[in-house]
């Protein structure tokens, strides 16, 4: 069922876009108004979250730390794992965003183990696809940049020619899709068959996944098998985004389920757990420095409470103090 | 062929499967998670319980060495006995150890004097599970202990100061 | 809710059903949660909903309008923590956490993994506070809130202790101990506590600590600390208690005053001061280092917390000294300064042997006994014979708030090292921020759940016996008063043969003092290595 239901939500929203553009031919409606909703719900929907996260406070300072604290000159501080002010937090969101450092410290105890690698195969592999998975996302992103800009910046061609490395086949193929598509089967398998994984997934773990193999799959296709003409693709995209948008009817279907996929999953975004993108920098115990003994973390709520004071206590066991000579305040 | 033959020969199916009967006392998905058992710090109850019944497995194979066994013994009942409060349930996993047995032997029991051998090594078996309740019994008392021994623990100063005015009368 | 039934008896091979974790019921088992709290523990503090009930009863007499109760709760602790806010949104449930809890380690119960146990919480997040839940349900991870629920919570969110192991593996830094605080916190307003808590919380506000140790008590139970010192050593240590006008209060958790062993290392304290000369006062009011209000609610941490500064302020201090205790640190670096702070009429520490200024606690003006200690063995300021712990094979304990929650990893080795000659670390998948709790901490070291207790700390003996075993490790040395009882038992029952000890009782062992007499056993009285032939003789003469 976890798994059924969000492949047959992925497989209607696919039929969805068929019926649209092929039977009813609302390529308007999928072509540009979608697409457009889209777009405003996910900056609007991700702004709204983000402020609805920064409106919470951050009552005490309570990274997690994971290496040694700065204490004196001649024990060594690490600076990356117990950061101890500012721009060591910064090395270390660097490097757990970019790296994922604290998924590969899941691995890094078994590389020096005496037995076996099987325990912690599972998880290495795990790191691995992770970063593979979103590396290959945000190249795949950056690239398709090249259709809403004109001309397209020499940075772009960078990009491209490194990912087209290799010079396989024509057109040039680009090792990302490829990573990308491989990747994100693998958690989607990784997911459905690992049963201790499969217990805690929810439905909604595994429809962003279908739905982004989905695109993939549609995207390659688009690329290497139907080979959809890019001309007309720009046309629409730099018309969309000069507020100007002219359809054209050179694009096959194909590019509208890929387009609507886009645009689900655009929508899908803010309200789900893909947020993490987001979140991942708020995240207080990766994003705050240890060093709350050395200055004052400000609670912006913090309120006065009742406590039992040194005066109350004193006239509880005056008499019991004096008997044994603690000295006291009132005789 | 002898019994013990063909037990050696079976030895490591024998145990893989013995194994896996055991962890199905588990949550199916826990399961999945002992089935790894080759680091014994990510997984230690995996890790002791597939070296225990390893063990076990090899003395009842040999010469069962009384003092040998109820380490062996005491090492996976120890983890059962905080487990399960019920004795049934820790000492079960040598019940289990019969069932593989049978299921291993199938196809070379058909004499008599084989299923004779069986029987005799399944008393084996019976004896290691009366070893067992003496041992799940002894976990049982430990822990009793360990909570008296607590509380002592925690009045210690009351204790020790009480001992200390005594001896001085 | 009760033990197993007679006709569960007679099934060897069960398999439980296979169905989703939010269809399965939560079974009460015995052995594996601890007594509610009683009424009269909530009413001193003040706590809502104070009643007699017991967990193993079905009816919980809940106050009738609990569900709005708890929903309110959420709602407030939403905007109050983004930390909780943040960790109900963003989990992927990638399973990174899943292996590496203790009490999932130890109890193969997978609603112990990290992730379920938040989960456990989030699926009523999301039915309450998001679109996608309210409208898809149970497609979207969401859940009603039912008193089935709320026992689940109370069952797991009593099994969790804080740790924050799986802080360090999550890709997030989604920490399990803010979770379980926040979702304590909630069972808190409807008065579902554990009297182990409880109880401590009461005495602790009453009366100045967890045990409930009155002035006059904890005076003679110092004295007669003090006559075991000078039976032993020959020197008379002369503490002072709320005296006003020293430099330096000293605070430590009540159970090193009480509970063996805890003792020693109190008499390691006492020894170590007198030696130093320190001018220091103990104070019977803020008698307690650990924050049992912590384990209820922030308002009742902050609280408790509140005396140690106020005492200082009263007796005049310029800063304060902190024992050995792992909570305690937790509360004292991540959150005594935000409450009760800022303590200005305090001075910025400076060691008064060594001048060394304690750089990293210039505002909080406390510093733990280790990064002292540690610092007076780096400047040559104390005569140590480490031979005086050869009778002992050590290895280390890292509690989980100082290496988690604080980063306290290499001071105590430095004295370990520096105090003993047979030191032995124990796996490093097991050690420093990848420590394995004891089993028993954030207020779950109880007598009525020893069984969970021993199968939490299962992951930590386990990892003892292995050096007990390769290299005859028969001392677990650490620096927290709960570890010191807990981890006695834990050895008791998984690797006999290992005694716990605190690192300043190891140093105290070690050090020898002015005008101390020939020294032939140690703090326990257990006979030294080598203690009658004539080597420590000479040793104490030339002292």
């Amino acid at each position: 069922m976890k798994i059924l239901l969000p492949f047959l939500g992925v497989m209607g929203l696919v039929i969805v876009a068929f019926v649209g553009v092929e039977l009813l031919n609302l390529q308007y409606l999928f072509g540009v108004i979608i697409p457009y909703v889209a777009f405003i719900t996910f900056m609007v929907g991700v702004a709204l979250r983000v402020l609805k996260w920064g409106k919470s406070a951050v009552p005490f300072c309570i990274p997690t730390t994971s290496g040694q604290q700065k204490s004196f000159s001649w024990i060594k501080h690490n600076r990356f794992d117990n950061p101890s002010n500012n721009l060591e937090v910064v090395g270390r969101m660097a490097l757990e965003v970019l790296l994922f450092r604290s998924l590969f410290s899941n691995t890094a105890s078994s590389l020096k183990k005496e037995e076996g690698d099987l325990v912690h195969g599972s998880s290495k592999w795990l790191w691995i696809a992770g970063l593979a998975f979103h590396w290959s996302f945000f190249i795949l992103v950056f690239r398709h940049l090249r259709l809403f800009i004109d001309p397209i910046p020499p940075m772009l061609y960078l990009v491209d020619s490194l990912d087209g490395l290799m010079q396989v086949g024509v057109p040039v193929l680009y090792w990302t899709g490829l990573i990308f598509l491989i990747s994100a089967t693998y958690l989607f398998i990784r997911r459905a068959v690992i049963p201790q994984v499969r217990y805690l997934s929810l439905p909604n773990d595994h429809f962003p996944l279908l739905l982004l193999i989905v695109i993939a799959l549609t995207g390659l296709v688009m690329r290497y098998f139907i080979k959809v003409d890019i001309i007309y693709v720009k046309d629409l995209t730099i018309g969309l985004f000069k507020l100007n948008p002219v359809i054209s009817h050179h694009l096959g279907l194909i590019f509208y389920i890929h387009l609507f996929m886009v645009s689900v999953l655009l929508i899908y975004f803010p309200f789900s757990k893909l947020m993490h993108a987001a979140g991942v920098f708020l995240s207080p115990t990766r994003n705050m420095p240890n060093n709350s003994r050395r200055i004052r973390h400000i609670n912006p709520w913090n309120y006065p409470v009742k406590v039992h004071s040194y005066e109350e206590y004193e006239d509880d066991f005056r008499e019991k103090m004096k008997g044994v000579g603690i000295p006291v305040e009132k005789e | 062929m002898k019994l013990h033959d063909i037990l050696v020969k079976e030895s490591s199916n024998i145990l893989n499967g013995w194994y896996s009967l055991i962890l199905k006392t588990y949550h199916p998905d826990s399961e999945v998670f002992l089935a790894k058992k080759n680091d014994p710090f990510a997984n230690p109850i995996g890790h002791n319980i597939s070296v225990s019944i390893k063990g076990i497995l090899e003395e009842l194979l040999n010469n069962m060495v009384q003092e040998r066994i109820v380490g062996l013994l005491n090492d996976i009942i120890r983890i059962k006995a905080v487990q399960d409060s019920n004795p049934s349930d820790a000492i079960s996993l040598l019940f289990l150890l019969k069932q593989t047995l049978r299921d291993a032997t199938k196809g070379y029991i058909e004499g008599e004097q084989l299923f004779r051998e069986l029987l005799a090594f399944e008393d084996k078996i019976d004896r290691l599970t009366l070893l067992s309740f003496d041992i799940f019994m002894k976990c049982r008392e430990d822990i009793f202990n360990i909570k008296v021994n607590e509380i002592r623990r925690g009045a210690f100063m009351f204790t020790k100061r009480a001992k200390v005015e005594d001896d001085k009368l | 809710m009760s033990n197993s039934k007679p006709d569960e008896l007679s099934q060897i091979n069960y398999m439980p059903p296979d169905e989703d974790w939010m269809d399965t019921a939560v079974h009460m088992k015995k052995g594996m949660y601890c007594h509610g709290a009683n009424e009269n523990s909530l009413k001193t503090v003040g706590f809502p909903n104070p009643r007699q009930w017991s967990s193993s009863e079905t009816n919980w007499k809940l106050p009738e309008n609990w569900q709005e109760i708890v929903i309110k709760g959420m709602a407030e602790r939403l905007e109050k923590y983004r930390s909780f806010h943040i960790f109900m949104d963003i989990c992927v449930r990638c399973g990174a956490c899943a292996d590496k809890c203790h009490f999932f380690l130890g109890t193969g119960d997978p609603k112990n993994m990290p992730v379920l146990r938040a989960e456990l919480l989030r699926s009523i997040y999301r039915r309450e506070f998001t679109k996608a839940g309210r409208i898809l349900g149970r497609f979207a991870g969401a859940r009603e809130l039912t008193e089935e629920v709320l026992k689940e919570w109370w069952y797991y969110f009593f099994q969790c202790t804080e740790c924050r192991r799986c802080s360090v593996f999550c890709p997030y830094g989604i920490d399990t101990a803010e979770i379980t605080m926040i979702a304590r916190e909630l069972l808190n307003l409807l008065g579902l506590n554990i009297e182990w808590i409880a109880g401590p919380v009461a005495n602790c506000y009453m009366k100045g600590n967890h045990l409930g140790l009155e002035p006059h008590t904890i005076k003679s139970s110092m004295e007669f600390l003090v006559d075991e010192i000078e039976e032993l050593t020959g020197v008379k240590v002369e503490p002072t208690f709320n005296r006003k006008g020293a430099e330096i209060l000293f605070v430590t958790p009540s159970g090193d005053l009480f509970a063996d062993p805890g003792t020693y290392t109190c008499m390691g304290y006492l020894m170590l001061f007198h030696e130093l000369g320190l001018d220091y006062t103990w104070s019977t009011y803020a008698s307690e280092g650990g924050n049992f209000g912590s384990f209820t609610s922030n308002e009742m941490g902050k609280r408790l917390n509140s005396k140690i500064y106020a005492e200082a302020k009263r007796l005049g201090v310029k800063w304060i000294l902190g024992g050995e205790c792992g909570h305690m640190w937790r509360v004292l670096n991540q959150y005594m300064d935000t409450w009760n702070g800022p303590a200005d009429f305090l001075e910025a520490p400076v060691s008064p042997i060594t001048g060394t200024k304690f750089e990293n606690a210039a505002s909080t003006k406390m510093v733990h006994i280790s990064e002292f200690t540690a610092d007076l063995l780096k400047h040559d300021r104390l005569e140590i014979d480490p031979s005086r712990n050869d009778h002992y094979k050590v290895t280390y304990h890292d509690s989980c708030n100082t290496s988690r929650g604080m980063g306290l990893l290499e001071e105590p080795r430095y004295i370990i090292n520096k105090v003993c000659k047979n030191f032995f670390e124990m796996p490093e998948n097991t050690i420093r921020e990848k420590t394995f709790c004891c089993g028993s901490g954030s207020g779950l070291n109880a007598s009525e759940n020893m069984e969970l207790r021993l199968r939490g700390g299962f992951p930590r003996a386990n990892a003892v016996k292995y050096v007990h075993n390769k290299f005859g490790v028969d001392m677990l040395a650490c620096i927290c008063a709960i570890d010191r009882a807990a981890l006695t038992s834990l050895m008791d029952y998984w690797v006999p043969g290992v005694r716990v000890i605190g690192v300043t009782e190891l140093l105290a062992n070690a050090m020898k003092m002015k005008g101390e007499n020939d020294r032939q056993t140690d703090l326990r009285g257990d006979p030294l290595a080598g203690a009658d032939d004539g080597e420590a003789k000479e040793d104490s003469e030339d002292a």
